[in-house]
């Protein structure tokens, strides 16, 4: 007995679950960015699942692409938490709530 | 449980014997190298000319007192040189050393002398070479120490900067091989040109082989790109908190690191173990003897060339090693277009 | 199936420890054993290179940036001005609206993947060489390839500008 689609698709939707939670929940820039680190890779899960389901190589192309992104945004998203912990010295986003730099 | 079963279980446990083996022997040829490079003697005192000496080491590395700085972080502090220990046996496990055999007639089918047969095997070594730097960098930020977190920052920054040289080495000859299959890329190697010039890739990719080797001793941190670990300038990097076992198991990881590329090298440029004059089955001999001949050229390097300021190492490796690897890769992809592999 | 559920478990409790942790190195590292099982979990889908690409990339790469700039900024253990002791789903404020939408998510999903028909197994395996990736990567996927180095080119431009120290 093999595990079959549905069973993939429940993982991937309590992975993304998880990371949507994390996103809510945490009160630490970076735990907040691995969250979302978390549901592209449920995504990527969910892709991988359909394109072996559907007897194609599409889905592992798609996941291709978005691990690239995902690396990109991770650099970028990075990159403004350091110069915002460089100006207020903390991590926690309810901290950045004044307009003024 | 089959012959073949019981003959790969036999085949994984020689293998990671015989790693465990070899990096005591690189311990010794190391010091007898370099007192032959420096002019005296080296080890003579333990056993006969020596030879007990990486022995001695180990077991005096056994007793000694396992410490722990008080305010490390003691489940990191300890992760750190398993983690390093264990990426440099796992990427040996995709490496093939020698034909199929069937030990003499004894196995009904034949077994193929390599621990996991993968197709995406050079994707493989590649994946654990950067899993290997989180030892380095927990090693570094778990000591609590200030020389060990600039030696494992500076020593990780260097790892992966030297890992797109490899890739990208990597897939000049993935070009050439027409697989990521070690098995069918040494295979690819079989032959002879005329009869007399072996079919290896080296031949092919000079460059290629040299960009490798290069990324491939600054991916181990050896010199003459091993200022994160140099004793002058940083007491000894990022494990400068290590004692005992811990500190072996760096050390190990270090050697077995070295035989790692020192193999996949092999495998990719030297053709792995062809050679004239020995039948198919020994050719696990040849294999010996090419990667030995790496492992003396990293040793002699080691002892001959002073070593890089690490500023100089990082433009090295970021403006002249990766231009050169780009250039390498589109000349190769032109040459494989237009004369058809 | 066994290894399926083994590695779904352990892709399930080290994200939520990630999520649970308030130690962001241990984040990031649970977020690496994570990836790990996800990276089994897509070689148990036949999809041997996106499973090394996952170890490279992710793994590899994007947790080593994570870690660096965790170790760079010496990030400081969470403190909240909530009481940390109460539910999240008591606590007042946008932190209750927050792990309620959570839970509704939770409940909505799993709703809608039980009144799907009975999927029933995969068709025999058929692995997809990477030759054939890499086809389909240079004929049909092309544009979106050319226009993912010009991101990456981007991303790289950005992150070095916002990251720069201002001139004082």
């Amino acid at each position: 007995m093999s595990p079959t689609l549905g069973n993939y698709l429940v993982l991937s939707a309590i992975l993304f679950s998880i990371g949507t939670a994390g996103v809510f929940i945490r009160r630490n820039l970076i735990t907040i960015l691995l969250s979302i680190e978390i549901m592209l890779n449920a995504v990527n899960l969910t892709f991988v699942a359909f394109g072996r389901a559907l007897g194609s190589a599409e889905g592992q192309v798609i996941v291709f692409f978005v691990m690239t992104v995902a690396a990109a945004e991770a650099a970028v998203g990075l990159a403004i938490v350091i110069a915002l912990f460089r100006h207020r010295e903390s991590l926690n986003p309810d901290s950045f709530t004044s307009l003024k730099w | 449980m089959t012959g073949l079963l019981v003959a790969q279980i036999v085949l994984t446990l020689f293998v990671f014997f015989m790693l465990l083996n070899s990096a005591a022997v690189m311990v010794y040829v190391e010091r007898k190298v370099a007192a032959m490079i420096q002019q005296r003697l080296g080890p003579y005192l333990v056993g006969p000319k020596g030879l007990l000496q990486p022995l001695a080491d180990i077991v005096k590395l056994m007793f000694k007192e396992e410490l722990r700085p008080g305010a490390a972080d003691a489940f990191l502090f300890a992760l750190a040189p398993i983690i390093s220990a264990a990426c440099a046996f796992a990427a040996f496990a995709v490496v093939p050393f020698g034909a199929e055999t069937t030990l003499f007639g004894l196995l009904d089918e034949p077994l193929r002398l390599q621990v996991a047969d993968v197709n995406v095997a050079v994707l493989v070594v590649f994946a654990v070479a950067s899993m290997s730097v989180y030892g380095i960098v927990l090693a570094g930020w778990s000591s609590n120490s200030k020389y060990s977190l600039l030696g494992g920052l500076r020593s990780s920054a260097q790892m992966i900067s030297y890992e797109l040289s490899y890739g990208l080495a990597l897939a000049s000859v993935l070009l050439l091989g027409q697989s990521l299959s070690l098995t069918d890329i040494v295979n690819a190697q079989a032959g002879a040109w005329w009869g007399v010039l072996p079919r290896w890739f080296i031949f092919l990719q000079p460059i290629g082989f040299l960009i490798y080797l290069t990324a491939g001793v600054a991916e181990t941190n050896r010199a003459p790109f091993d200022f994160p670990e140099a004793e002058q300038e940083l007491v000894a990097g990022y494990h400068t908190e290590y004692s005992s076992m811990s500190f072996a198991m760096f050390f190990l990881a270090e050697y077995v690191n070295m035989v790692t590329v020192s193999a996949v090298a092999t495998d990719l440029f030297l053709g792995g173990w062809h050679g004239p004059l020995l039948p198919e089955s020994l050719g696990w001999i040849w294999f010996l003897i090419k990667v030995g001949a790496i492992l003396f050229f990293y040793v002699w390097m080691r002892w001959t060339l002073p070593r890089y300021r690490y500023d100089q190492l990082m433009k090295f490796g970021w403006k002249v090693l990766l231009p050169v690897a780009v250039v390498n890769l589109l000349v190769t992809a032109a040459g494989v277009l237009y004369f058809g592999a | 199936m066994v290894s399926f559920y083994l590695f779904g478990a352990i892709a399930v409790l080290a994200s939520l420890l990630v999520i649970g942790q308030r130690n962001p190195i241990y984040s990031v590292l649970l977020l690496i054993a994570s990836f790990g099982a996800l990276s089994g979990l897509y070689v148990l889908l036949q999809a041997p290179f996106v499973a090394v690409i996952q170890i490279i990339v992710y793994a590899g790469a994007i947790m080593v940036l994570f870690l660096f700039v965790v170790m760079l900024l010496n990030a400081p253990r969470e403190a909240t001005e909530y009481d940390e002791r109460v539910h999240p789903l008591l606590r007042p404020g946008p932190m209750r609206f927050g792990a309620v939408l959570a839970v509704t998510l939770i409940v909505e999903l799993w709703w809608a993947l039980t009144k799907g028909r009975e999927t029933g197994e995969f068709a025999a395996a058929r692995v997809d060489s990477v030759g054939a990736l890499g086809r389909l990567l240079f004929t049909d996927y092309s544009f979106p390839f050319e226009v993912t180095s010009v991101l990456i080119l981007v991303a790289m431009v950005g992150a070095v500008v916002l990251a720069r120290r201002e001139r004082s």
